[in-house]
């Protein structure tokens, strides 16, 4: 569902938050920030920092305390293949896997045919009813300090 | 997008305090079951091990999807061992932070399926030993569960004579795998102790059995297995049904621990359909299925299903009623449920009440 | 229980003229049955070694809940089967199911030749006989290249429109030795037929044999719903993609607790199986469906819908009788509470849809 533009209304920019250093995340490693009332994991998957809601949507596990992991595909049983290399995060309860950059879970029941009912946790630690996905927030390096975007 | 609010009331279970019927302690060190066992059994474990069923030592034929055989990633305690080890991060990460005022343990360990059953005698002793002095003596909200052999049926029968009288025991755990059906005559001496010492007794599914995992042989992968573990539940219920278990016993209390609930109901219809046609084989199974399922039975929540349309949990709670639901966690296995957000659908205060607190607190006889 | 002029009277809640009905059952054949079928290798065999009455001792047809009371096979099974169910019910088709102890011989050799022999009688004395008839073929599961090549020689007679076999095998059939076999049958347009019962190559449940048939009856979802969790998780529907797998004589409402538990658990197993790219219970909905007697529901007919909608799919139910099976009392032969909506699609629709080879 998409939000129109209202013309005659100036948009708000952005906040910028300078969340943490660079250096304090290492590769593959991640770490829990609080900004404007909400719990954010930043990751460090080789070098890009990805920023996702902390908490996972489907029963509010911290996913700061998931796995990262590469995307593992295959159209043959018994043949894997690898791609989007450590860019996807598994919760450290049920294991499921989120989409770092999307946000999306891969097993995102919008991708099947039947419409799904799926009851997610909200940040505010509320059940909606909604498609499972944890929201993402744009993330940047500036000098060595990460700085994310509400 | 529309989000409208399912139930405010999550936050108010916040402050009734839950029972945990399902929570698994670990050994801080892999051999310190040891400590509890007689001289004569420590030799022999270290010299011989514990033989199972299991074609592996060590590794689980089915791999389990998170480190430490399946634990919740973020419950390793801070100052070292294996989740659920450590009494002090257990009360923080479990009891304090799902404000659980009872958590009611089930030790997984080998005792109850040793292939030497003079062994699996003294491990299940220590089993009780180790879960008093680690656990449930030192923190009065953990209560112990009498492991016992149960191919053993005398000593099974001795070791629950010798535990009853502490109170720390509220239930009696044997896993539904067992060697024969469990309605069959030879536990019907365990069932006549628990009967006459009012205690529960909780069947927890189990990791490996003599027996394939399913009827065709065995799965091959993790998620087959995951689902299959409910169907050993299935069988308990069935087959101590027909067996006459309950009219024999007809106070005796069954918990199903860890096989979710969802079946029940259709369960339930078919053991009556065929009843009906085929009462005149099990005459002594004098009332229909149902009555005793009603009666005689308790489930705990985890793992809960998630339908597509949640509300269709709703359907399943009605035709099960909610007093024999009582909640669980599984802490710390990765399968997890949190109190918080497990259920989603919509409970009465009513219902809450009863599938988070009080249908185990008036089973185990909780305070 | 109901007296016999209740059984006989009790008419068809819904009219089923047209209807094609999934599961029937002849008499499983016999060697007297079977000889005209075999060379003489095998009359041989089954004569001095005494292979005679291939019931199976996991579905002993001969017992009595196996024959509703005012029926019977005495006479001639197809005159008798023609009398109480096809005539009346106006049946457009029927599937006939021989659920044979030919799925527990040992002898591979043996289990092939008794498969093709009874395919041979099924052909003889059943489907040239009436032109509504159709059937399973038997193939030896327990040879794998011997049963591609029975559903070859088959595979032009279009009255064979199923490949049977069991609920309870003796490899979950999910597993790779089979897949041949879809291949053949997803080739030609056959679904798979899991019929319930048990080959006794394992134990039906976690804790071995149990006392009682009805034990052995209560737990046959055990025997669908792993073998359903099978086929998913191997990724037979991914390799086969026109496969389709028949549920028969399953009791139906167990399958939800299956859907749920399973799409759940998958979207925390992904990486095990990730050839499993959609929720298994969509890959239910497209590939499996389900014969609707017996039906284990609930005596609220409101809330029999319910189990149905629990499905989310209109697609998968199947009709049948399971005759001489006694589900229903005169020609009632529909569960109780069953959607009048969802009715015509049963009876016929979602038939035609599962097997393509019914037109001819």
């Amino acid at each position: 569902m998409s939000t129109a533009e209202n013309p005659t209304r100036e948009k708000r920019p952005p906040a910028r938050h300078v969340v943490a250093r660079v250096d304090e995340i290492a590769s593959g490693a991640s770490r829990l920030v609080h900004v404007e009332g909400r719990d954010i994991a930043i990751f460090n998957v080789a070098g890009e920092f990805m920023a996702i809601a902390n908490r996972c949507p489907h029963e509010g596990a911290d996913l700061c305390k998931g796995k990262l992991l590469s995307l593992f595909e295959s159209d043959e049983p018994g043949v894997v293949r690898m791609s989007r290399r450590g860019e996807l995060v598994r919760c450290p309860w049920h294991g499921w896997e989120f989409d770092l950059r999307s946000g999306k879970s891969w097993c995102d029941p919008a991708r099947t045919r039947v419409k799904s009912y799926d009851v997610a946790v909200e940040h505010g630690a509320r059940l909606v009813e909604g498609t499972y996905r944890a929201e993402v927030f744009k993330i940047s390096v500036d000098d060595d300090y990460l700085v994310l975007e509400l | 997008m529309e989000t409208p609010v399912l139930e405010r009331g999550q936050e108010k279970a916040q402050t009734q305090g839950v029972v945990d019927c399902d929570v698994h302690p670990a050994f801080s060190r892999p051999d310190q079951l040891l400590d509890y066992l007689p001289e004569r059994w420590k030799t022999h474990v270290r010299d011989f091990a514990v033989r199972t069923a299991n074609p592996l030592l060590g590794t689980l034929p089915y791999p389990r999807m998170t480190p430490g055989n399946g634990m919740r990633r973020d419950s390793w305690p801070p100052n070292g061992g294996p989740p659920a080890s450590d009494l002090a991060f257990l009360q923080q990460q479990l009891l304090d932070q799902c404000n659980i005022d009872y958590g009611i343990l089930q030790p997984l360990a080998a005792g109850s399926v040793a292939f030497n059953q003079e062994l699996g005698a003294a491990l299940c002793a220590a089993l009780n030993d180790w879960q008093i002095d680690k656990f449930a003596g030192p923190e009065p909200r953990l209560k112990a569960s009498i492991c016992v052999p149960q191919e053993d049926a005398r000593e099974s029968v001795a070791e629950i004579d010798r535990r009853v009288t502490d109170r720390r025991f509220v239930q009696i755990a044997m896993p539904p795998r067992t060697l024969e059906p469990c309605g069959r005559r030879r536990y019907w001496p365990i069932y006549e102790a628990a009967e006459h010492y009012g205690l529960p007794i909780g069947l927890h599914t189990s990791a490996f059995g003599y027996r394939p995992n399913t009827p065709s042989g065995w799965s091959s992968f993790y998620l087959e297995e995951h689902y299959a573990a409910s169907n050993s539940l299935q069988t308990v219920l069935s087959s101590m049904i027909l067996e006459g278990v309950f009219e024999q016993f007809p106070k005796l209390k069954i918990v199903l621990v860890e096989g979710g609930f969802s079946w029940l109901p259709s369960l339930v219809w078919r053991l009556d359909r065929e009843w009906k046609r085929m009462r005149d084989e099990v005459p002594h199974v004098k009332r229909k299925p149902s009555e005793y399922v009603r009666e005689n039975f308790w489930y705990t929540t985890q793992p809960i299903e998630e339908p597509e349309n949640n509300r269709h949990l709703l359907d399943i709670l009605r035709w099960i009623g909610t007093g024999r639901l009582m909640f669980s966690t599984d802490y710390p296995h990765w399968d997890f449920d949190d109190p918080r957000f497990a259920f989603k659908v919509p409970l009465t205060q009513a219902e809450r009440s009863a599938i988070f607190r009080d249908n185990a607190v008036d089973l185990f006889g909780l305070k | 229980m109901s007296t016999m002029s209740e059984t006989h009277t009790k008419m068809a809640r819904f009219e089923t003229a047209g209807a094609i009905d999934c599961d029937v059952h002849p008499p499983t054949p016999r060697r007297a049955d079977l000889i005209p079928y075999l060379d003489d290798y095998w009359q041989e065999i089954v004569t001095s070694r005494e292979v005679d009455v291939l019931e199976l001792m996991g579905y002993p047809e001969r017992t009595r809940p196996y024959m509703r009371p005012d029926w019977t096979w005495s006479g001639d099974p197809l005159a008798q089967m023609q009398k109480n169910l096809l005539d009346p019910l106006g049946l457009e088709g029927a599937i006939l199911n021989v659920v044979s102890g030919a799925h527990a011989l040992f002898d591979p050799y043996l289990a092939a030749a008794i498969c093709r022999a009874t395919n041979d009688w099924l052909a003889d004395k059943w489907l040239s006989r009436d032109r509504r008839l159709r059937a399973s073929m038997l193939v030896p599961f327990q040879n794998v290249e011997a049963a591609v090549e029975e559903i070859e020689r088959r595979a032009e007679d279009k009255r064979f429109v199923q490949v049977l076999t069991l609920a309870m095998t003796e490899l979950p059939l999910g597993r790779r030795t089979y897949w041949p076999i879809y291949e053949a049958a997803e080739k030609h347009g056959l679904p798979i037929g899991i019929h319930a019962g048990s080959n006794f190559r394992h134990a039906p449940s976690h804790s071995g044999f149990h006392s009682f048939l009805i034990e052995d009856h209560v737990v046959q979802p055990q025997g669908f719903s792993t073998q359903v969790a099978s086929l998913i998780s191997e990724g037979v529907f991914v390799k086969y993609p026109k496969l389709k797998a028949v549920m028969i004589e399953s009791g139906v409402t167990w399958m939800p607790a299956l859907m749920w538990r399973m799409s759940k658990d998958w979207r925390g197993t992904r990486i095990e199986v990730p050839w499993v790219k959609d929720a298994p219970a969509d890959i239910i909905r497209r590939h499996i469906r389900m014969t609707s007697q017996p039906f284990d529901g609930p005596d609220d007919v409101e809330d029999v819908a319910k189990t149905l909608d629990h499905l989310l799919s209109d697609d998968m139910l199947l009709f049948s009788s399971d005759y001489p099976h006694w589900h229903f009392e005169g020609l009632d032969v529909l569960p109780e509470g069953l959607p009048e909506a969802k009715v015509n699609k049963i009876l016929r629709d979602n038939v035609l849809a599962t097997y393509p080879r019914f037109g001819g």
